[in-house]
């Protein structure tokens, strides 16, 4: 165990490594009533390709995330009830690249602990609660039919992406799922859910040396190295399409407007080009840039507008969306701004201003025990330190921003998807 | 220890402050309270976007972002909030505690004071709002109002409370009517907001490191020539506890999956009364949770419902029920709702669903304690209602509970109004 200390966020962690390779993190939280636990896999929807015991195989859209609803079955019945019984609100979600299981306590938070690293790491999936679970997810997906900002992002990628499963939707479709076995679920857990693919990050007024102890005495002793992936053919820098349109019950049309960045390495690289990407954003369009203030005062957006930079395996884009009367007229004056950056660089004060308010945005964050514990996982899977991203954002400086931004905002890199309002409706 | 102090600080102006060093931020917020009625509600829910424009000294939003900005990102947003039958409309901000700041300097003085000028000192042409913030805020008003159909599950909500009472005040919605937005004028909008200067209740929040009196001089000095002129009279919410007959009501829309939302009234049990804690018991076994018969027997057991779960209007004493589910089922679904909740009203609970509800809501309340937000928003609906109660006093009356007060509650329960938010199909 080591501990390290973030005097600048004001966080302390105890870390270790366990001999299975499990990582473990936990921060520290004198004072708060409750505890919070989050036990990680590095698999997400974009993991369909992969090879075990030598051998590729491919698997369903959507498994990660059913298999993420049948993982709280467990030989004695279900596990959320276990922890719901004990007063604690347990849950999980399933993103592009992690799966991850989380409860947050304020009593019993040992017991919860043993519970929660028990059913995630042993296997049972039976045939008749697989189908029946058919049924559930089949709904779940249907209601995402019904969302428009779900159905806009999906388009987004769809305009950027040719081959990677960053555009496949989280959950599959009705078909896809329609395929997915028991046998299914058993080997994606064998693939992903070893100690050495996995975090357990918690936080909260705890003993560390009992998380350490829990994790040996529950986990089994061994574990693997992380299994080999395919996310498919390295992507061509430009977008597969420039629009994207689709028909809703909604009120005003719902955009989304993405533009392809060069994918990150592993490594602090990761978090600069997160940073980096989201400066730019709110250089280029955030709230407080000249551009959103003309568009907000001529009614082109609302405070409904959010941005930011994401990166995926393969993958990083930046994009902004929200709602407008005109998205094309959104989408042209930011490929007209980023121009004009490109050509006179940015403002050096608002460079500075922004800058301080991201990073006060930043510590803010912290408030959150899932944010800590969330940002440590992702850390940790993509090869860097999340708590030290003080030092790493002093150095970032106005001409990386506008190296960003006259990179990606480009042209051919951009796609706006739209969800036009039906004729007639709503 | 989570008491916060609450004082007079001018006529009809309360503060009500709590010193913690548990986070990272610290929260202020300045509500005007005034009674819910048809006739002002939309220019109510207006005013405070139309503050958050511009002031005398940062005369657009560009100059107050970049004033945010400086303060480390800090936000100040519009907050308006229905809390029983009064409307309350303001502002709630968050700022990085001084703690955290890159030179030690303070934010506090600066924060409460960037809250009070865009209170007191809006940017004005001709002794009015300006003519084109109106014409901006009342044009997003309107789509904030039609963007309530966006989120179905969350419309589904709002509508059968609408329609159960329709002929109260709390049936009428917190942004008010898009038909009376589209009358307000600069000058409306103006003298409605001298109105609430001199004669509404001001409720004034600060959660963060600062001690009481340095906060209460902050705001002090943030409001002075805030003109009290009288009044500042509060509506005490009209609790319903009989129903002579429920009533249907459907909506067609094109939508994938039906909405199904039950309205009860308590009985006359509302968060003053001494059953409350048994109502809260009541509604934590009955839909509340993860552990309540609606989760496990409609969702789970009968796979009915993608979601299935009650919640309580804590002021009112109603108790909504909200699911969703296929068209086809949707008699199945009520009948099945109707059944738990006669389990409920028959006492019948094993002890780990007794244990399970109570252990989650004495939780939550407790958890409440290490959010800021919660925390602003608990506090402002007590001091709305005049009440003292702490979220940990709460909890301790919950864990005293009996099951016979809790059947006692059930049985008090009686259906209103159903909603059905159905398919435009078929």
């Amino acid at each position: 165990m080591e501990e390290k200390q973030y005097a600048r966020v004001g966080e302390r962690v105890i870390q270790a490594q366990l001999d299975n390779g499990l990582r473990i993190y936990v921060a520290l939280k004198p004072g708060f009533q409750k505890s919070y636990a989050f036990f990680a896999t590095n698999y997400g929807s974009m993991d369909m390709r992969f090879k075990l015991d030598g051998q590729w195989l491919d698997t369903p859209a959507g498994v990660a995330h059913y298999l993420e609803h049948k993982t709280f079955d467990t030989k004695d019945g279900n596990a959320l009830q276990d922890l719901a019984a004990n007063g604690s609100s347990p849950n999980a979600f399933t993103s592009l690249s992690v799966t991850g299981y989380y409860f947050e306590s304020t009593e019993k938070f040992e017991e919860n602990l043993k519970i929660l690293l028990s059913f995630v790491s042993v296997p049972y999936y039976t045939q008749e609660s697989v189908d029946k679970e058919q049924g559930i997810i089949g709904q779940e997906i249907r209601m995402g039919d019904d969302e428009p900002e779900t159905q806009v992002f999906y388009g987004m990628l769809e305009g950027l992406y040719e081959n990677s499963p960053v555009k496949v939707n989280i959950a599959g479709t009705v078909e896809s799922i329609a395929q997915i076995t028991a046998d299914t679920l058993n080997f994606c857990h064998k693939a992903f859910y070893d100690p050495g693919n996995m975090v357990l990050c918690v936080a909260g007024d705890v003993d560390p040396e009992r998380v350490v102890a829990i994790a040996k005495e529950v986990l089994p002793q061994q574990g693997n190295l992380p299994v080999e992936r395919d996310y498919g053919k390295q992507e061509s820098p430009r977008a597969v399409s420039g629009t994207w349109e689709k028909e809703m019950a909604v009120s005003t049309p719902i955009f989304q407007l993405g533009f392809k960045a060069e994918p990150p390495q592993k490594g602090e690289n990761w978090l600069r080009t997160e940073l980096v990407g989201d400066l730019a954003c709110e250089a280029l369009l955030g709230t407080s840039s000249p551009l959103y203030a003309a568009l907000y005062r001529d009614g082109f957006l609302n405070e409904s507008f959010s941005y930011g930079c994401e990166a995926y395996p393969g993958v990083a884009f930046l994009c902004a969306g929200g709602e407008s009367k005109d998205p094309e007229a959104v989408r042209a004056a930011v490929l007209a701004e980023g121009e004009r950056i490109g050509r006179e660089g940015l403002d050096e004060g608002l460079f500075r201003r922004l800058k301080k308010a991201a990073y006060g945005n930043l510590v803010q964050r912290l408030n959150s025990f899932e944010t800590i514990c969330v940002n440590q996982a992702m850390g940790y899977f993509n090869g860097y330190e999340y708590l030290a991203f003080p030092e790493l954002f002093d150095h970032i400086t106005k001409a990386d921003v506008e190296a960003c931004i006259c990179a990606v905002i480009t042209q051919e890199k951009c796609t706006l998807a739209v969800i036009r309002p039906k004729e007639g409706e709503a | 220890m989570s008491t916060p102090v609450r004082q007079e600080l001018l006529p009809g102006v309360f503060l009500t402050s709590l010193h913690t060093k548990k986070f990272k931020s610290s929260l202020l917020s300045m509500s005007f309270v005034t009674p819910l009625a048809q006739e002002t509600a939309s220019v109510n829910a207006l005013i405070p976007y139309l503050l958050r424009q511009g002031t005398v000294c940062y005369p657009d939003m560009q100059s107050l972002a970049a004033a945010l900005d400086e303060m480390y990102g800090g936000s100040i947003e519009p907050a308006v909030r229905k809390k029983g039958e009064n409307q309350c409309v303001g502002f709630v901000g968050s700022f990085l505690d001084d703690a955290y700041t890159l030179d030690g300097s303070g934010v506090l003085d600066q924060a409460a004071g960037l809250m009070g000028e865009m209170l007191l000192r809006p940017y004005t042409r001709e002794g009015a709002f300006c003519p084109d913030y109106t014409r901006q805020e009342k044009a997003n008003l309107v789509d904030r109002i039609r963007a309530e159909i966006n989120d179905k599950r969350h419309y589904a909500s709002t509508r059968v409370v609408e329609e159960m009472c329709r002929e109260e005040a709390y049936g009428i919605g917190y942004l008010g009517r898009e038909a009376d937005v589209e009358a307000i004028t600069p000058q409306s909008a103006w003298q409605r907001y001298q109105d609430l200067l001199a004669h509404s209740r001001l409720e004034i929040y600060y959660c963060g490191s600062a001690q009481a009196e340095k906060v209460s001089n902050a705001f002090l000095k943030a409001l002075a020539g805030l003109p009290r002129e009288g009044g500042y009279q509060v509506a005490k919410t009209r609790i319903v506890s009989t129903v002579p007959s429920s009533r249907k009501v459907e909506e067609p829309m094109n939508v994938a999956q039906g909405k199904l939302t039950m309205g009860f009234r308590t009985g006359g049990i509302a968060a003053a009364s001494p059953d409350y804690p048994a109502l809260v018991l009541c509604n934590a076994l009955f839909g509340g949770t993860t552990t309540s018969k609606l989760f496990l027997n409609v969702r789970e057991k009968l796979s009915l419902c993608y979601y299935a779960s009650s919640s309580l209007l804590r002021y009112k004493g109603i108790m909504v029920v909200s699911s969703g589910v296929e068209f086809a089922n949707v008699q199945k679904a009520e009948d099945e709702i109707m059944a738990q909740l006669d389990a409920c009203r028959r006492g019948e609970f094993e002890p780990w669903e007794i244990e399970g509800a109570r252990r989650y809501t004495v939780s939550s309340l407790l958890t409440a304690l290490d959010s800021q937000g919660r925390q602003e928003d608990w506090w402002l609906g007590q001091a709305v209602a005049g009440l003292e109660q702490t979220p940990e006093e709460l909890a301790q009356a919950v864990e005293q509970v009996t099951v016979e007060q809790v059947v006692r509650a059930a049985k008090g329960l009686r259906l209103d109004t159903v909603y059905f938010l159905k398919g435009t199909e078929g």
